[in-house]
């Protein structure tokens, strides 16, 4: 047993040399189109986050308006950096909504820790059996944590307008 | 007409700025007058920077006139003291003092009316007081620029290893119409602010101070000059500003004071200079001269929609109808209620708001006083350059407009969205009636909304890129679990068949 607990130790600290010595830097193209895209990972693009979709991009394996989170202004942006047209958002990927945040209806669940599985950003605490909640300002809103729980406890709830969160409107123009 | 040791200045030698007309008649005559304990004391949980406050003091508790129910963390952070004795009462969601008009938490203190006070400190001579004991005890007082900005005055009166100071700048210019709280404090008070002033340039370590007072407050003036000769205290040095706005803007002020530029995007500091507004002298007076924390300040409540526009001592947390009744009353249908003067100041919903430590000013408007573009028709730009005539900041209000309504706010930053002190000279000249200012209001919330989902995002990218060299260790783990299994089991299997072979070998 304790070799075997050593061989894991080593293992972990080879693991851990070789990720920082071997580390990939990546593509600059590649950089520079993942830092236009909104990193909700939700997935929407047909890609699993933000960072694969980037490559698809670069490689021209994917077209720039599958982004539904980046919508229209994600579109031109992409556009712009890689000196082609702006377009339309493709909707058959999704189409461009108000941002929300997951809520747990605490009474409700279960513990059953599908919800953390599903989160890319890690954003659900929780334990097995144990009450889970979101950790509303790490939440992206991607709507993965919705579909596995299987009592259905969580809700997608709109950001709630606050002094913090406020914005002065901008004026109405001319009215004639 | 210099007087004797006032400098006056012959010209003004600043761009830009307006020639208001003052109003300050209607209340700076009149002694500021005491108010009543009001039955409630409003604290909102959140200030106009943003920074959240922890209540400390826990629902249903009693607690005293002076302390401390509320605080904020941070570097930024600063305390909150009750008003007055009383209880607390359930956290509510009130309208605040904030120009959204939306409701926010706040602490309530019911208060009993005994106002009832907590111990104070034994008044010590601030001459024994070191430099970070001024310090300390300005923070715990809760000290707070009155001027209108709240940065916490410790922090600004803190020395550090980077900036120099040489110099002490005191706000006495009160240059926005209708406020007149500076200018009674120093006809009232001159040789606390004097000592006010002692005791910044103590914590300081420096001997250099000028006070900026606009010409047309002659008896502070006067006042303020009196108590210097009395006093002794020659090192402080009084300066006549003109009436032009915004002399009393803090970069204008310093650079007419001092001629030294604040760089753009940088602090007073960066030249040298510490300012500070008259009333928050007043209160570093009282905190360490008196040993009181700051519960009360001057509010300015004027207008031509009042009865009795005066000045008042109100409690930190007074709902503004408790000022307002004080004064006589509405004398009608009003058309804007404001915080804040005429030209920064802005609207509020309704009267049951509780004033802060910013609140200087309550202004009733009539239609008399709300000539604002809000009414007239907002017409395209015709490129005239009015605006950029009278920008103080000397930049170029019709390019950041143009820029600001395409919904380009990025780009209104090079062109200085951010040195823009939102004075609203450009607004009052525009000859089209561009609401200006809150174009660049707008701007810069987006430019600040742009930001945050920035440091989201990238917050997201982090964790969700740990995640996935999580999961790849992970299933590398595992993989490795399962072969170092199967070894095990082959070379199990390996032993009992050698072992049963060796069993077959001995018979
Ligand atoms: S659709 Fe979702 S996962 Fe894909 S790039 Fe946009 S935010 Fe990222
Ligand atoms: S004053 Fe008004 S109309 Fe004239 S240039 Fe400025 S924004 Fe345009
Ligand atoms: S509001 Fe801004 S742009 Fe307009 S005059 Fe004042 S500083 Fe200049």
């Amino acid at each position: 047993m304790l070799w075997i607990c050593l061989l894991f130790a080593i293992l972990g600290v080879i693991l851990g040399y070789a990720a920082f010595r071997f580390k990939v830097e990546g593509d600059p193209l590649v950089v520079d189109i993942e830092a236009l895209l909104p990193q909700t990972q939700c997935g929407q693009c047909g890609f699993p986050g933000c960072k694969p979709y980037a490559e698809a991009i670069a490689q021209g394996k994917a077209d720039i308006n599958q982004c539904p989170p980046g919508g229209e202004v994600g579109v031109k942006a992409l556009a712009d950096l890689l000196g082609l047209d702006a377009k339309p958002l493709n909707e058959s990927f999704g189409i461009e909504k108000e941002k929300k945040v997951a809520v747990i209806v605490e009474a409700d669940c279960i513990g059953c820790t599908l919800c953390i599985q599903a989160c890319p950003v890690d954003a659900i605490l929780g334990a097995a059996k144990y009450m889970h909640t979101v950790i509303a300002s790490e939440c992206t809103g991607c709507d993965l944590c919705v579909e596995p729980c299987p009592v259905d406890c969580i809700v997608m709830t709109a950001i709630k307008p606050s002094v913090l969160n406020w914005q002065w409107p901008k004026p109405i123009p001319n009215r004639h | 007409m210099d007087q004797d040791g006032v400098i006056v200045f012959k010209g003004w030698n600043l761009k830009g700025g307006l020639d208001l007309e003052g109003h300050k008649d209607l209340s700076r005559q009149y002694s500021i007058n005491n108010t009543a304990i009001p039955d409630e004391l409003i604290y909102p949980l959140v200030d106009r920077s943003g920074n959240v406050l922890t209540a400390l003091a826990k629902t249903g508790e009693r607690v005293l006139k002076g302390q401390v129910i509320a605080g904020s963390k941070g570097v930024q952070g600063t305390l909150l003291h009750a008003a007055s004795s009383g209880l607390v009462k359930e956290n509510e969601w009130r309208m605040i003092a904030h120009p959204s008009g939306l409701k926010s938490e706040c602490l309530i203190v019911a208060t009993d009316g005994l106002d009832e006070c907590c111990p104070i400190d034994e008044p010590v001579d601030y001459r024994q007081l070191s430099a970070a004991d001024i310090c300390e005890k300005v923070h715990q007082a809760g000290i707070v620029g009155l001027g209108g900005a709240s940065f916490p005055t410790a922090i600004k009166i803190t020395p550090n290893n980077v900036h120099t100071i040489d110099t002490l700048i005191i706000n006495g210019a009160e240059c926005e119409p209708y406020i007149t709280c500076d200018d009674r404090l120093m006809q009232q008070y001159p040789s606390e602010i004097l000592l006010g002033i002692q005791v910044l340039l103590r914590a300081l370590a420096i001997k250099n101070c000028v006070i900026g007072i606009e010409e047309d407050m002659p008896e502070a003036i006067e006042a303020i000059q009196k108590a210097i000769e009395c006093s002794g205290f020659n090192q402080i040095q009084v300066k006549v500003v003109p009436a032009v706005y915004p002399a009393g803007g803090e970069r204008q002020l310093i650079y007419l004071l001092t001629g030294r530029e604040t760089p753009s995007q940088g602090f007073p500091v960066d030249i040298g200079v510490v300012c500070q507004n008259v009333g928050t002298v007043m209160a570093v007076y009282q905190a360490i001269v008196k040993g009181q924390v700051l519960i009360e300040r001057v509010v300015t409540v004027t207008g031509t929609g009042i009865n009795k526009p005066q000045n008042m001592w109100a409690r930190i947390g007074t709902p503004i109808k408790d000022l307002v009744s004080q004064c006589g009353g509405y004398n009608g249908p009003n058309e804007r209620l404001i915080m804040g003067g005429l030209m920064m100041g802005f609207s509020l919903p309704d009267d049951s708001v509780g004033i802060t430590k910013a609140t200087n000013c309550i202004l009733v408007a009539t239609s008399k006083e709300v000539t604002k573009s809000s009414e007239a028709e907002i017409q395209p730009c015709i490129r005239c350059g009015e605006c950029a005539s009278v920008c103080p900041v000397n930049l170029l209000p019709q390019q950041i407009y143009w820029y600001s309504q395409g919904g380009a706010h990025q780009k209104c930053q090079s062109f200085g969205l951010f040195d823009c002190i939102e004075c609203g000279c450009c607004d009052v000249v525009c000859p089209s009636h561009i609401p200006l200012v809150q174009y660049f209001r707008a701007s810069k919330s987006k430019v600040f909304l742009k930001r945050r989902e920035d440091e989201a995002a990238t917050l997201a990218k982090q964790r969700f890129e740990r995640r996935d060299t999580r999961q790849v260790q992970e299933k590398v783990a595992r993989e490795q679990r399962i072969r170092v299994k199967k070894l095990a089991l082959v070379k199990r299997q390996k032993e009992s068949v050698s072992s049963s072979a060796k069993m077959q070998d001995k018979p």
